[in-house]
Order: structure tokens, then sequence, then C-alpha cells
């Protein structure tokens, strides 16, 4: 099963929302609780980067037997060096955003942690894209 | 998979009108309409009570033990919780009270929040001692609604609840110990719980992560009521001696079953406490989006104004509410152990206080198997596109979307649907008589009688 959803950037009312209708069906599905947390978080993470830094994006959801797939490409700014984003704690947020409470480079290493498989291309000035998948089993 | 949930709502068939007012306000869909009559889904229920106080013709009613079997006991305890005091106006003092329940028969009185002091201990311990087993937020499970309502609205959050006993499992508990200490035989002492809802019978009757209750009967609060005003309205009871008198609690025991009970009692981290069912499920979807986060510890309750709202109090919640707060304002912020004797036995109710985990029960999940659940949940999409979303109930079910569920899973047919039946008609897929025929097995013959026409001389 085929869904896409999409995501406007600065749109932080919206955001999770997404997130949230994945969640649902999921459940729906019989997923265990675990596997439904971390794809909740992972998901949601990155559609929230999209609302932050991005101009607007698509959420192209794959739902199958074993697997969810979802592959999130916006058009944005992009990351210049994917490794070091990577990294914990590693942000390029400025000072002030960071005393409020935002930027903690927490972002990228979270989805990481929260999916099976995760891969990122992205090019500066163009946008970037998400790859997770998160298996059932 | 765990036995079934005990309910402790039950539907008198012969009182309802099938207003259907029920299926609408319940949180979890439970009910739907068939002949005429509410159907309740067992796997969804919780005993929030929400059906129970929307009924117009009290067509639904709790079930309680029979009070009988109070005298079943030679030491029969009573375990009440502070606010069934909070139903008396103001004149009726709690010495009066207290005779009148000793008159009726119990040994023993003591008030549920006789443990709150040890569970305030043991709050502070995990949560500000900075227990790192406690998944964030830790919610707490006072409230047996919404451990279900988790347990099958909110899978995902079934590792938050935070694994302690309630209070009056606790003060049970001590009552059982303290007593067969005095030479009580454990088989002589009978512990009736006092219940202000359907909830915490229902979780008396089936515990959630516990193998059986320390409590041996339930009564329900409003039922009490009567019994002791019809008492003390007739002065057939024997005033008691000043010496006997409920015990001193602190100013925290008191606040404890009202809202912010147990967050006040927290001095760190980030706490909140939210009250009335549906304002739960939005807070908790919430959580579970990960759309909240950073909260540190959840206090959630099922009726509105906590316990004071349950469905089995006999006065206004709002006048409980002030009466409660009343008599807080009397109490010391502290008790020592001459005051509340369950202070002595904290070591041995540690031992005790802890459930097992709370399994997730899903409702969502619409098959066992993966494939096939994916098939229902698509087809159900494509059903709910096609319905209005006007969600009139007149095919039996609270929504649109609990129809197309419900058609997808073979509970309801689509012609159910009254939108559908107009459109069927209109391309002779179905005659009038044959919608009607439909809709009269929803909502029974009478509602259905066709001389209705005839009466509003149509």
């Amino acid at each position: 099963m085929n869904f896409v959803y999409h995501v406007e950037g600065g749109d932080f009312t919206n955001a999770g929302s997404t997130s949230s209708q994945v969640k649902r069906m999921l459940k729906k599905i019989g997923v265990s609780p675990e596997i439904v947390k971390k794809t909740v978080v992972a998901l949601y993470e990155a559609e929230v980067n999209i609302v932050a830094h991005a101009y607007r994006g698509d959420i192209t959801v794959d739902l199958e037997e074993d697997h969810i797939k979802i592959v999130l490409d916006d058009e944005g700014p992009g990351i210049p060096d994917i490794d070091k984003a990577m990294q914990k704690g590693y942000s390029t947020a400025s000072q002030k955003v960071r005393e409020m409470g935002f930027g903690a480079g927490m972002g990228l290493p979270n989805i990481k942690n929260n999916s099976d498989s995760l891969n990122i291309t992205s090019e500066v000035g163009k946008g970037t894209t998400i790859e997770m998948i998160n298996y059932f089993q | 998979m765990a036995v079934d949930f005990h309910h402790a709502l039950k539907f008198k068939y012969d009182l309802c009108i099938g207003c259907s007012h029920c299926t609408g306000v319940c949180p979890t869909s439970a009910i739907h309409v068939d002949d005429g009559h509410p159907v309740l889904d067992p796997n969804r229920c919780v005993d929030c009570g929400r059906c129970y106080v929307a009924c117009p013709v009290n067509a639904i009613y709790i079930e309680q033990d029979d009070f009988q079997t109070v005298y079943d006991y030679k030491y029969p305890v009573l375990l009440v919780p502070s606010i069934f005091l909070a139903q008396f106006e103001e004149k009726i003092r709690e010495r009066t009270i207290l005779s009148a329940l000793l008159h009726i028969g119990f040994k023993y009185v003591y008030e549920v929040e006789k443990s709150v002091d040890f569970m305030k201990e043991y709050l502070r311990r995990d949560m500000e001692g900075g227990n790192a087993s406690l998944e964030k937020p830790v919610i707490s499970s006072f409230c047996p609604a919404i451990v279900r309502l988790i347990q099958v609205k909110f899978p995902v959050l079934v590792d938050n609840i935070y694994l302690s006993k309630a209070p009056f499992d606790m003060t049970a508990e001590y009552i059982k110990k303290s007593l067969t200490e005095k030479g009580v035989k454990p088989e002589d002492i009978g512990i009736f719980y006092v219940s202000p809802c359907a909830a915490k019978i229902a979780a008396i009757k089936s515990p959630v992560g516990e193998d059986k209750s320390p409590v041996n009967g339930v009564i329900n609060m409003n039922y009490l009521y009567s019994k002791v005003l019809r008492v003390i309205k007739t002065g057939e009871y024997k005033m008691c001696d000043e010496s006997v008198r409920f015990h001193r609690l602190s100013k925290a025991s008191i606040t404890y079953p009202l809202t912010g009970g147990e967050t006040k009692m927290l001095r760190t981290g980030r706490n909140l406490a939210i009250d009335d069912i549906h304002n739960v499920s939005e807070f908790l979807e919430k959580v579970e989006d990960e759309d909240i986060q950073d909260i540190d510890f959840l206090e959630l309750r099922a009726c509105d104004g906590s316990c004071c709202g349950g469905i089995l109090t006999a006065e206004n919640r709002f006048l409980m509410i002030e009466r409660q707060r009343k008599r807080m304002a009397k109490c010391s912020e502290e008790v020592d152990a001459e005051d509340n004797d369950l202070l002595n036995y904290f070591d041995y109710l540690a031992d005790k206080r802890h459930v097992s985990v709370v399994e997730p029960r899903s409702m969502d999940k619409m098959d066992d198997n993966v494939a096939a659940a994916m098939q229902k949940m698509k087809r159900a999409f494509e059903i709910n596109q096609n319905l209005p979303q006007v969600d009139c109930h007149l095919c039996g079910y609270p929504s649109c979307k609990a129809l197309a569920d419900a058609v997808v899973t073979d509970k309801a047919q689509i012609q159910q649907c009254i939108f559908v039946q107009r459109a069927m008609e209109h391309y002779d897929l179905m005659t009038p008589k044959e919608a009607h025929d439909i809709s009269a097995k929803v909502w029974g013959a009478k509602k259905t009688d066709p001389t209705i026409a005839k009466n509003l001389n149509l």
C-alpha cells in the first residue's frame, strides 16, 4: 500500500500529522507497540526537519506485510556534510537557537537509532532525501 | 491472550429506549446499536462510565456485590475513599457518619488514603531519585479506566505505566496484616471497598497486572451513601464514643483523590495532571505521536473532577471538591505513626506494591494476520471515502469510520448506511421495503414501525 503526504516548510501547526497517520495504520495492522514507537520517533523527527529547515517536501509511505519504507523528499537547503550531521551533538544551529532549546544535534542520530535501515542523500541548495525502512519482525 | 476484561457496566434492555446517546459519548467507540439496543464490545470498553452519564432513562447500571455478604464475615471492614465523607452536608459530622457505618455492621472503618503517605514516599523515590528503569513520561496507574484506555487505545504507551498498586490495594494489605497481628484470623476479615466508579469495580474483579485483589467485596458509593443517610435521618444509630474517630490524615492524603493530588507530591520535574477521559485521550494521542515530549510524570484521571466526578458519587462534584478542600485546610502537613499506624508497615508494604507488566491489547488491530489486516484496512479506507462523514449514528455505529471498520470485519453491512440505501434505491438495487427492513434490524421493530406515518396523519 502506498500513500503520499505533502509537508509545507514552516507549517509547525501540522508538523507530525504524517507520523500520526502512519502510527494509526501500523496499529490497525497489528505491528508490535515497540516497532510502532520507533517508527513514529524516526518519522516524527524527519518530518519536523522538513518543516523546520526545508521549503516543502513529500513523504511517500510504502507499507508492506513485513516492513514499512518511508521516503522523505524535500526541496531545501540540503546538508553539506552528512557524516558530520550524523554525529551526536553536531549542529549547525546558532548559539541563539540553541539557547532556545533547539538544535541540540540529536535529530539525525535519533532517526538512525530508530530505523533498521537509513539512507540519506543531499544536494546543497536543492534538497535532501531520507529513506528509512523498519521491519516488523 | 489475556483473560477478557470484566465490565461493571451493564445494560437494562427493558428500560432502554434505543436512543443511542451512549454510542456517541464512548471514548473508545465500544458501543453500537443492534435490534434497538446498545451492544458493548468487551475488548474496547474501559468502564469509564460516560455512557452511564449520557443515558436519559437510567438503563445502564453498575453491578455490585450483594450487601448481605458483609455479614458473612466475623470482622467486616469498610475501606472507604475519603471523598465518601465529602458527599454529606457540612452539618452532618464525621463522627455521625462513622457511627452510622458501625451501626450498619462494620467492625472497622478505614479511609483508603491512609496509604497515601506511603505512596508519596515511593513515588518521590522513583521520580526524584532518578529510577532509570522508568520510561518517561511515567503515567500514573491510579485510575483503572486510564490503565485500560492505554492498553486498548494507546498500546505504544503501556511501558510508561507506573507499575504500582493503587492506594486502596495498599491500605487493604495493611488492614489484613495489622488485624492478623492483633490475633484476628485472616479468613474472618472481609474487606469491603466503597467504589466511586465502575472502573474501580472492574479493576477489583479482574485486576490488571495483579493476580487477585486483597479486597473481598465492593459496595457502590451511592448505595452506601443512601444507606448511611437513612440511618442518620431515622436516628436509629448510637453515637460512638469520642475516642472512636476517623484516623488523622495528612494534607497530601486528602488532596490525593482530587485532580493534581499526585503531581503535587512531586517537588521536581515537569508533571502534569489531566482529568476527563476525552482530554486524556487527546493528550495521550500527542504523547504517542511524539508531539509532546520531555514530560516526567502524568497524573491522568478519567472523570472530570477526578474521583469526585465518579459516576457513583451521590453529590455534585464541585461541592464535593469544595468540602474536600475545606477538610484538607484543617489537616496538618504530616502525621506520625500514632495517628496513622500504617506508617509502621512501610517495609511490609514495599514488597507488595508492585504489579507485573501491563500488556497492550490494541483495539485497532483488524486481523491477527498482517496481510489480512492490511487488506481490511485498505478496504475500510475505500469504504469510508464513500460514506457521507455525517456521523449520524443511523447505521447503529458512532461514526462513518466505525461503520467502515465494522463492515470489513464482518460485523455490519454497508447497506446499514441510509445514504447508501438512498443511492441503491436510486439505481433500483434496493427496494424501499428492503431499506426499511435493514434499518428495522438496527433500530428494532418498534422504532421503525410504519404506522408512525399514519399516527402523524401523513
